[in-house]
């Protein structure tokens, strides 16, 4: 098996997050991470891998500080990691993004599975795996809560998936493209030795040219034009007391009649 | 490039997903302000009464495919016919919800025809001919303006963010069958079975949600807090801390790392309201936050707070609705 896991740098989730009047985006002293849903992705990489031996290989998209982000899978265990990084990657949107993510993964060779997290929590789209998938012609498994079977000799896989109505069980074929969803595992922390090892990892650099990429196909059919803090919520909260549960249940329940949203 | 807007009506087994005729609405006025039609698309197997229901929400044609490879939503068939179906109509911009299957079906479309997505809208606007749309980021910590530099786009919207329109059943249509795209020994994904006892929970659309956190103790303390919702017929979401702890399913779970909701009550009892909780509530209509510490950073959000016991006060609430509410 080679498992191609893709992951994203973003600020950590407790970031106080702030814009000044250029649309610049800071999170103060707050760390870059890993994104979160991309973890399980990380973890369920390695325990494939663990399981039925072959190779992982974590790859992203940023700037040369997103390295980072990379060393934590090399940490964990991955065997490769590979940061793709160009100046004409600065403002790409998603379709570019999964052009430059499904070019590297070709480049890579005979890859088996892609493994995402469902989602990243800054842009939260959601759409990277499927449209990942469709540009290297793989089926998309996305928000999978399980892997059921998966026989890499037969390229066969069966996932179960978490939808709004339930789960959805689907048998699919290898190489497949599966995105995650947390509670699919467990994550590992990285032990001291392979935090050591990591940092001493040389993590090759891939550009537009490297992964035969032209930069013009990168041009953003959607732009940001601004962004901004939304409006503080108006009005100051209400306590409502009594003397019994009973009385302040009679009374919060005045109010919340009283907003006609019942 | 025509001035109509194609629209994907969401379908499981044949019910009509409530937040697609949002859709069909937010479509309905693009197209009254571009002068094109409102073109829904009706994927599934016995769907002609979702194609009906189409027209009475806005739509002025219908292409409907009803066969069974289409039957439940899977990205290789879906994407191929909605790839045809904007290729042959040559839309100004396509129009899903943001729900699991239409960020599938988004993103593999916007790869199969080369098209921008302006994903997770929850507003949007023509500027002059530019499409502008708001949407949340960081989990609704930010908001950004987002514009389609070419046309056709792809827009996804949230749940509940757009008004739904009034369906009008005296609407009149044309409704024209589309026949699939690829055949089914030609679909590697195979759909085997459903589970639906466990995990069906959708939060996107709740009107009303109940929510509880690290303060309710434990998995029979959730017990209450479904006490609440079945009086008030809410969903019952959770905070990270309680599904963390194993106390309640993932599917649950609201915040940064969860769910991102916009129901019209969110009743958050035992919940501190931690920077990644509030960025999955805050536009919530009205909040009602239930907690034993005053200080808790919830009461910034709510609009009515009660600083108490939640094993007393939830109860009691409970028993008040159904009182009010005739249960």
């Amino acid at each position: 098996m080679h498992i191609v896991v893709c992951v994203k740098q973003v600020p950590d989730s407790a970031a106080v997050l702030k814009v000044d009047e250029a649309g610049k985006v800071s999170w103060g002293d707050a760390p870059l991470i890993v994104n979160p849903w991309d973890d399980y992705a990380v973890e369920e990489a390695l325990l494939i891998k663990e399981k039925h031996g072959g190779q992982v290989t974590a790859i992203t998209v940023g700037p040369e500080g997103a390295k980072d982000a990379l060393k934590d899978p090399l940490a964990k265990g991955a065997d490769k990691a590979i940061l793709l990084s160009d100046a004409s990657f600065a403002r790409m949107d998603g379709a570019a993004l999964a052009t430059v993510l499904a070019a590297a993964i070709k480049k890579l060779g005979d890859v088996d599975m892609v493994l995402f997290g469902q989602s990243s929590i800054d842009a939260q789209t959601g759409m990277t795996a499927s449209a990942v998938a469709r540009k290297l012609g793989f089926n998309a498994l996305t928000f999978v809560a399980k892997i059921r079977e998966l026989d890499p000799a037969g390229k066969k896989i069966a996932v179960e998936r978490l939808l709004e109505e339930g789960k959805q069980v689907v048998a699919s074929k290898l190489p497949a493209a599966v995105s995650v969803v947390k509670g699919i595992n467990a994550p590992r922390y990285a032990s001291f030795m392979g935090i050591r090892k990591a940092a001493k990892a040389a993590i090759p650099v891939w550009s537009a040219g490297d992964v035969g990429v032209d930069a013009a196909a990168l041009a953003p059919r959607v732009e940001w034009a601004r962004t901004y803090a939304p409006p503080p919520r108006e009005g100051a909260c209400e306590m409502v007391t009594g003397d019994s549960p009973q009385q302040i249940a009679a009374a919060l329940a005045d109010k919340i009649m009283g907003e006609k949203i019942l | 490039m025509s001035n109509n807007i194609l629209v994907w009506v969401e379908q499981f087994k044949g019910q009509a997903a409530s937040a697609s005729w949002e859709a069909i609405g937010l479509a309905r006025t693009l197209a009254g302000s571009l002068g094109g039609q409102v073109i829904a698309c009706v994927l599934g197997q016995g769907v002609g009464a979702v194609a009906q229901e189409a027209i009475s929400y806005g739509a002025d044609q219908v292409l409907i495919c009803d066969d069974a490879t289409v039957d439940d939503f899977r990205p290789e068939p879906y994407v191929a016919l909605l790839a045809k179906a904007v290729k042959d109509q040559d839309p100004a911009a396509v129009v899903m919800v943001a729900s699991s299957r239409g960020r599938d079906l988004a993103g593999g479309l916007a790869a199969e025809v080369g098209v921008g997505v302006i994903a997770d809208c929850t507003s949007f606007r023509l500027d002059g001919d530019k499409f502008t749309a708001t949407r949340p980021i960081y989990a609704g910590k930010l908001l950004s303006d987002v514009t389609a530099t070419a046309r056709p786009v792809i827009v996804t919207i949230r749940s509940r963010a757009f008004p739904k329109p009034e369906p009008d059943a005296a609407r009149a249509g044309q409704v024209t069958n589309v026949t699939p795209v690829l055949a089914e020994d030609a679909i590697v994904g195979k759909v085997v079975e459903w589970v639906t006892e466990e995990g069906k929970v959708n939060l996107a659309d709740a009107k009303i949600i109940v929510s509880g956190g690290r303060g309710v103790g434990g998995p029979e303390g959730f017990a209450p807090i479904r006490d609440l919702a079945v009086a008030l017929n809410a969903a019952v979401g959770a905070s990270r801390a309680a599904v963390d702890a194993g106390w309640i399913p993932y599917a649950h779970q609201v915040g940064q790392t969860g769910k991102t909701v916009s129901p019209d009550m969110y009743i958050a009892c035992g919940i501190s309201g931690a920077i990644q909780h509030q960025a999955g509530m805050r536009t919530a209509k009205l909040i009602v936050a239930i907690n034993k510490d005053p200080e808790a950073p919830i009461y910034k959000l709510a609009r009515y707070g009660v600083v108490g016991d939640l094993f007393q006060v939830v109860p009691a609430l409970t028993e008040e609705f159904k009182k009010r509410l005739g249960k």
